[in-house]
Parts: structure tokens; sequence; C-alpha cells
């Protein structure tokens, strides 16, 4: 055993450098949807907030429940729910391209991008679809 | 010479001694939601504009409900287990990632309860 003193544990959430992050790469298509999949499942977490509350007020009773039907029905709770089915598909979409990653497949250049840009395409349009289809059975 | 023990290489759980089991959960429910969230987005097609009797008749029924139950729990699970890799990532002090983590499971729980607790009183209490 030698007499030197050991280096102090560094302190635990001192403020020790981070590798290199978002600022320093230029952006690419492939690495917004990484975000994109990220903040969808973030917005939708907080969303989940809706169906509670829908679930909730059935269970109150009809007036309650009336009154919250017509808050969705409104045209600002239509934007929202707009929203968290974009937000929903294209979280589904890109959870499937994350399946084909784990299977190992899928990291190409050209696959990479491909993926990328049916998922956001399939995303908006099977969000226009569910929702044309939401009005034609009103 | 190895400082590792054989006891850790016995147990193959890693630095965050749950091995990889978080990654597998996340992974597990991601898989479970696809059909549930389908499923979810059919029957709110048909509930959006439903007054409260048609709202309790198919939300009641058992087969809505079980499998509302089903895709509540698995949403919830799976978003719990996200949203903790999410503060992770950004939260770097010590302590405010311990009230955020808590915090993060007891939302998912209440959203979870709620809904469940809201989801059995259609069925059984009318
Ligand atoms: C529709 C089916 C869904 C699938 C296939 C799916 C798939 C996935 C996958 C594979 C991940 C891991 C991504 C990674 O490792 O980087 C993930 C993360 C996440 N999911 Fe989902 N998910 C679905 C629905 C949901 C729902 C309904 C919510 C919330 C209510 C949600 C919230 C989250 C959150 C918060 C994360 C963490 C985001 C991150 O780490 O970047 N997901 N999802």
């Amino acid at each position: 055993m030698s007499e030197t003193t050991p280096t102090p544990h560094p302190r635990i959430g001192a403020d020790r450098p981070l590798s290199p992050h978002l600022q320093v790469y230029r952006p690419l298509f492939t690495m917004m949807m990484s975000i994109v999949h990220r903040i969808t499942g973030v917005g939708l977490y907080f969303g989940m907030f809706l169906l509670a509350w829908w679930l909730f007020a059935a269970a109150s009773g009809p007036d309650y429940f009336t009154w919250v039907q017509g808050f969705f029905g409104s045209w600002f709770g239509q934007v929202i729910l707009f929203g968290f089915t974009w937000a929903l598909l294209h979280h589904m979409l890109g959870g499937l391209r994350h399946f084909v990653w784990d299977m190992g497949h899928g990291f190409g250049e050209v696959e990479r991008e491909t993926m990328a840009k049916a998922t956001l395409a399939g995303s908006v349009i099977l969000t226009v679809l569910v929702w044309i289809i939401g009005y034609m059975v009103r | 010479m190895s400082m590792r023990t054989p006891l850790k290489t016995i147990r193959h759980l890693g630095s965050a001694k749950d091995g990889t089991s978080h990654f597998w959960q996340q992974r597990l429910t991601a898989v479970a939601n696809v059909p549930l969230v389908i499923g979810f987005v059919i029957l709110v097609i048909m509930l959006s504009g439903a007054t409260h009797a048609e709202f309790v008749a198919a939300a009641g029924s058992p087969l809505g409900a079980i499998f509302l139950i089903a895709a509540v729990l698995s949403v919830t699970w799976h978003m719990r287990l996200g949203m903790q890799v999410v503060i992770e990532d950004y939260i770097h002090s010590e302590g405010m990632k311990i009230v955020l983590v808590l915090g993060n499971t007891f939302f998912t729980a209440a959203i979870a309860l709620v809904s469940v607790f809201s989801i059995l009183k259609l069925s059984f209490g009318g």
C-alpha cells in the first residue's frame, strides 16, 4: 500500500463536462425524427390526463359527462384531440421503426432515411384518415 | 488481475442493478400498445359524439371494459418507463432527479387508478 492520498471522490452533481450534445451537430432529418419520437412520447404522457378525465366524467354521471363531451367537441377540444391523434400515430409508427432496429435491420444510410420519411408521411395520412372517418360516422 | 467479483458476472445485472429489464419492459409494453392503441382509436371514433348512455353501454360492456383496462395498464406502465429515461437523461442534479422520478410514478399511478376505477364503475355501478 502506498502512502499517497487518494484523489478525492468527485462530488456528486459537480459541473463535470458532458459529451458534445445537440448544439454541435448539423441537424439531420433522422435526428429530428428521433427527437420527435421523444417529444410525442412526452406529449402523450401528459395527454393521458385527457383519457382519465373522459373516463372519470363518464363514471361521474350524465351531467358532467355531457359538459366534458361539449368541451372535447368545441374547436379548442378538437384541435387538442387532433394533435393527440397525430402524436399517437406518429409515436406508434416510430415505435415500429424501433422494432425493426431491435431486430438488427434498417441501419443502412438509405433505409434510415426511407423509414423516417415513411413514418412522417404515414402518421400525417393516417391522422387525416382517422378524422375523416370520425366525422363521417358521426 | 481482474477486480470484478464472480457474483457480478453470475447476476448479469450491471450498474443499474436491474439488467436489461427496463429496456425489455419498455419493448414488451410497446408491442402490446400497438393493437391496444389501434383498437382504442377505433373505439374513440365510435364514441366521439356519444351520449352518456351510449358511452356507458360500450365502455362498460365486458369486452369494452376489459379492453380499456388492458390499454390503460399497458400504456401507463410504458409511459412511466419512458418518462423515467427522459428524466435520467436531462436532470443531472441527484436530488431533483429523485423528486421527478418519484413524481413520475405518482402521476402514472394516479392516471391508472382514476381510469381503471372509472371503467369498473361503468361496468359494475351503472
Ligand atoms: C402506440 C404504440 C406505442 C409504441 C409502439 C411505442 C413504442 C415506444 C418505443 C419503442 C420507445 C422506446 C424508444 C427508445 O428506446 O428510444 C418508446 C418510448 C416512449 N414512449 Fe412509447 N410507444 C407507444 C405508445 C405510447 C404511448 C400511448 C405513450 C404515452 C402515453 C408513450 C410514451 C412514451 C414515452 C414517454 C417514451 C420515452 C421517450 C424517449 O425515451 O425518447 N408511448 N415508445
